[in-house]
């Protein structure tokens, strides 16, 4: 890499600023390439750092896992967060349940019930996973977990084994709960500036509620619920 | 905070003699420090209250989780650096630039890795824009909660972006025909990633490796993240590590389990990139209550993530009535925009308002207006309109409006 921004740089300089020789010359550089810059990624260092998975199983992994081998896992890694069934704990996400909640006034937004994409939980496991330790599990106890929450959410049965094949045939059940096309604006006032309604009443005041920590000092710490 | 530091003052003063006329101040008759006292300056020790602060009882740990910007002590429309508000997922990670690696790859002629250095060769732009988290004023769709304008606002901040266009380097690449969106992906322990479509990449996104003036902050991204102008801050990746060329999205956690917006019939809406107009007064608010009857400067914020902020009106009366504020100088496409509105203060009981409305003719919804569409469960894209309940001692109440 080095040697060729050397070989850019330095004719650049003997030309006295003529733009014409600030170019990169063409006959080291791709038609794509104007400036040259970089290196050109290796195969093996694309592979490194290409980790995600679409939902037609683009870019999943060798290995596989199952139900039940995710279920250790589960519980050397995750349980102390989200439960040992999922349940959550505290402020870490509940995964599993909440069926038929999306259009009640407290819905329960889980694996299960809210996501799309059974890839989008192999993907985000395997990336961003366990919380304190991230990138540290092998493909297999990736599948294993994907299995396991899949599992705890009854969307595949006890013997379910995920791997690169069966992964991406798994429906979720909201896959078709999603409009993918921005539907706003979707309010219409109206820039009125004078009468523009007759009663106006206040329903709810944040005033003595004690929620809002201290705006003044040093950082507040007191408010934890 | 300046009320204290006054009070403080006041009682150094009465031991010794006033700093104030006809007295002859202290640091008038003495030398101060000298140049490089702190190589890199801070604010001055008065100034030690204004800082980003964090609501414990909302997130599980620090490490995942937002700091807000205080809206109330900032002046014209750029955050300065140490301000502005902060969101991480997995904590702020600290990069060496020079092993940091920029890989753009995928539906692309020739696969690149770009050292910073290498990053920085390219043409560059500085641009200024905000950027806000869709989950600004989350808190608020089932009642007022947050007694404070930092809380309630403080999920937003501007600065002026200095970076590559991402257009130059997709160019520089090569985009397959078939290529139609890009997958950015950060370098924390998050491995944040978000799907954009080309059109937004072509259009005005920048690779940023500096922020007012100098190179970004750890916990904005240092060395380099996206700017995605006017879109949710979610997209705008910080510690930015590759760019993945392909021809669909990839349906990502932050994209599909996070960062969509479910409506009260239980469908859900996605991709919603795009910060709609919010505006909100900053001068009164619950922090800078008003003292006594008389002349005051209403102030605030407005900006929209499709252009130009257009105008802005302000109600002393809960929405009846409404008064053109002026718009000051500089007003940019999807960057903070300051108003003001003198108003002579009679000591009544008041309800004051802000509505913004940008290029597109788009006016700023009330709160009733989005609950009638969106109900209370969709968390993200609350920008209705603030209303401010001004007291008869000057203090100042966050509430909605029935």
């Amino acid at each position: 890499m080095f040697s060729l921004v050397r070989s850019f740089r330095y004719p650049a300089g003997l030309c006295f600023g003529l733009w014409m020789c600030t170019l990169p010359m063409t006959a080291t550089a791709e038609s794509a390439g104007h400036y040259g810059y970089g290196e050109t990624a290796t195969k093996a260092q694309i592979a490194g750092w290409d980790i995600d998975v679409r939902p037609d199983g683009k870019g999943l992994p060798d290995g596989s896992g199952s139900v039940d081998e995710g279920m250790k896992v589960f519980e050397t890694y995750c349980s102390s967060c989200h439960g040992a069934f999922g349940e959550g704990m505290g402020r870490y996400p509940k995964l599993a349940g909440g069926d038929g909640t999306l259009a009640d006034d407290r819905p329960e937004k889980t694996v299960g019930s809210y996501w799309p994409y059974a890839s989008t939980l192999w993907d985000y496991i395997h990336r961003a996973m366990p919380f304190f330790a991230p990138q540290s599990l092998s493909n297999d106890q990736v599948y294993a977990l994907t299995a396991y929450v899949l599992n705890l959410n009854y969307i595949v049965d006890g013997d379910f084994v995920a791997n690169k094949d069966t992964l991406p045939t798994v429906k979720m059940p909201n896959e078709d709960g999603f409009i993918w096309q921005d539907p706003r604006p979707d309010t219409d006032n109206k820039r009125c500036m004078h009468a523009c309604k007759d009663n106006v009443t206040v329903s709810d005041s944040a005033a003595n509620k004690n929620l809002t920590p201290s705006t003044t000092g040093p950082l507040d710490e007191g408010l934890t619920e | 905070m300046v009320g204290s530091a006054f009070s403080g003052f006041a009682k150094r003063a009465s031991a010794a003699e006033t700093q104030y006329p006809p007295g002859i101040p202290a640091w008038t008759r003495s030398l101060g420090a000298g140049v490089v006292a702190d190589p890199y300056g801070m604010p001055s020790p008065f100034e030690k209250g204004v800082i980003r602060r964090n609501v414990p009882w909302l997130t599980a740990e620090k490490k995942s989780s937002v700091s807000f910007s205080p809206l109330q002590h900032l002046k014209g429309i750029i955050t300065p650096n140490g301000l502005f508000f902060e969101r991480h997922h997995a904590g702020r990670p600290e990069i060496d630039p020079q092993q940091h690696r920029l890989m753009i790859h995928g539906l692309v002629e020739r696969p690149i890795i770009l050292s910073m250095e290498d990053l920085q060769r390219f043409p560059s732009v500085s641009q200024i824009h905000f950027i806000e988290c869709p989950a600004n004023g989350g808190m608020e769709w089932r009642g007022a909660q947050m007694n404070s304008l930092q809380f309630l606002h403080g999920m937003v901040s501007c600065a002026q972006w200095t970076g590559v266009r991402l257009s130059t380097l997709m160019q520089e690449v090569g985009i397959r025909p078939e290529g139609k969106w890009v997958l950015a992906e950060g370098a924390d322990g998050a491995a944040m990633t978000r799907s954009i479509p080309l059109e937004k990449v072509m259009d005005d996104v920048i690779v940023a490796y500096a922020q007012n003036g100098e190179a970004l902050r750890p916990e904005q991204g240092y060395p380099v993240r996206l700017v995605v102008p006017g879109w949710e801050g979610n997209t705008n990746v910080k510690w930015l590590r590759r760019l993945e060329v392909g021809d669909k999205p990839w349906m990502q956690r932050e994209e599909t389990s996070k960062y969509t917006d479910l409506m009260p019939d239980g469908t859900a809406r996605g991709f919603t990139w795009i910060m709609d107009a919010k505006s909100v007064i900053t001068s009164p608010c619950p922090e800078m209550p008003l003292k006594g009857k008389g002349i005051y400067q209403i102030e605030g914020l407005a900006w929209s993530g499709r252009g130009r902020v257009k105008a802005v009106d302000i109600s002393m009366d809960g929405g009846r009535n409404w008064q053109k504020a002026q718009l000051q100088e500089p007003v940019i496409s999807k960057a903070l925009t300051r108003f003001a509105l003198e108003w002579n203060w009679d000591g009544k009981p008041a309800l004051l308002q802000s509505r913004v409305v940008d290029e597109t003719g788009y006016v700023q919804p009330t709160l009733a207006q989005l609950k009638a569409v969106r109900g209370t469960s969709s968390i993200y894209h609350k920008n209705a309109i603030q209303t401010w309940q001004l007291n008869a001692d000057g203090s100042v109440d966050n509430v909605q409006l029935g």
